[in-house]
């Protein structure tokens, strides 16, 4: 899932991805989107299924993986 | 979420009036509010015409959840607590955020919503787009996202 600039850097607001884990799933990511999304990796956060999350977490086939770029509520 | 919490994620007008009324307790002698509406400039961004808010929706409202019970501890004494915010199209002048709190004595009233809305800014997972008369971007002054266990402020 992305949301907000991510999701002007990817043009869409939800993909699949494979991936055993949390890592490959953002890398995997990263390199179908290329260098937009590279620059905004750092200053995500990323959550599994609405939770933080780290990159060795494993995955399976329903599990959501978000990039979430610097927040602007309020 | 406990009937003396109001925490909804609406696209519909902030009902202002309704809250202002439910939010009062007997045992408490303060009610404050805070509104943050939309504002027609932003930085270099003149002639804002509207926002647009982006939201992960389904951990919106757990996540305010999160901060009416985390206000919760801080603050025992709050009476009633309401967080609510707009997802879409919000126009100049229109509120996209509302918190209220009722507590026995003002002090607290005024620290207990003053620390929600800074900790909603920080933990909740919602972007704000601005349309202006040239352009339209995401808001400036965005913050990296935390938790709520670890924003800042009294008894931490």
């Amino acid at each position: 899932m992305f949301f907000g600039p991510a999701r002007d850097a990817t043009g869409t607001r939800a993909t699949l991805v494979e991936g055993r884990t949390v890592g490959d799933v953002v890398a995997a990511t990263v390199e179908r989107y290329g260098e937009e999304l590279a620059r905004l990796l750092p200053t995500c956060r990323v959550w599994l299924n609405g939770d933080p999350t780290t990159p060795e977490t494993p995955v399976g086939q329903k599990d959501e993986v978000a990039l979430l770029p610097p927040v602007s509520g309020g | 979420m406990g009937q003396d919490d109001w925490i909804e994620l609406t696209s519909g007008e902030i009902p202002f009036a309704a809250i202002a009324a439910w939010v009062v307790r007997p045992g408490c002698g303060a009610v404050d509010i805070f509104c943050g509406t939309a504002r027609e400039q932003s930085d270099d961004r003149p002639r804002v015409e509207r926002l647009e808010y982006e939201a992960y929706e389904p951990f919106v409202v757990p996540k305010m959840t999160e901060i009416a019970l985390e206000a919760r501890r801080r603050w025992p004494q709050v009476g009633r607590l309401a967080l609510v915010h707009r997802v879409g199209p919000v126009l100049i002048g229109e509120a996209s955020v509302l918190i209220a709190a009722s507590t026995p004595h003002r002090s607290e009233s005024f620290d207990v919503v003053h620390w929600c809305i800074d900790t909603l800014k920080a933990t909740v997972p919602i972007w704000k787009r601005e349309i202006w008369g040239g352009g339209a971007d995401w808001g400036l002054h965005a913050q990296e996202l935390s938790q709520v266990a670890d924003a800042p402020g009294p008894d931490r």
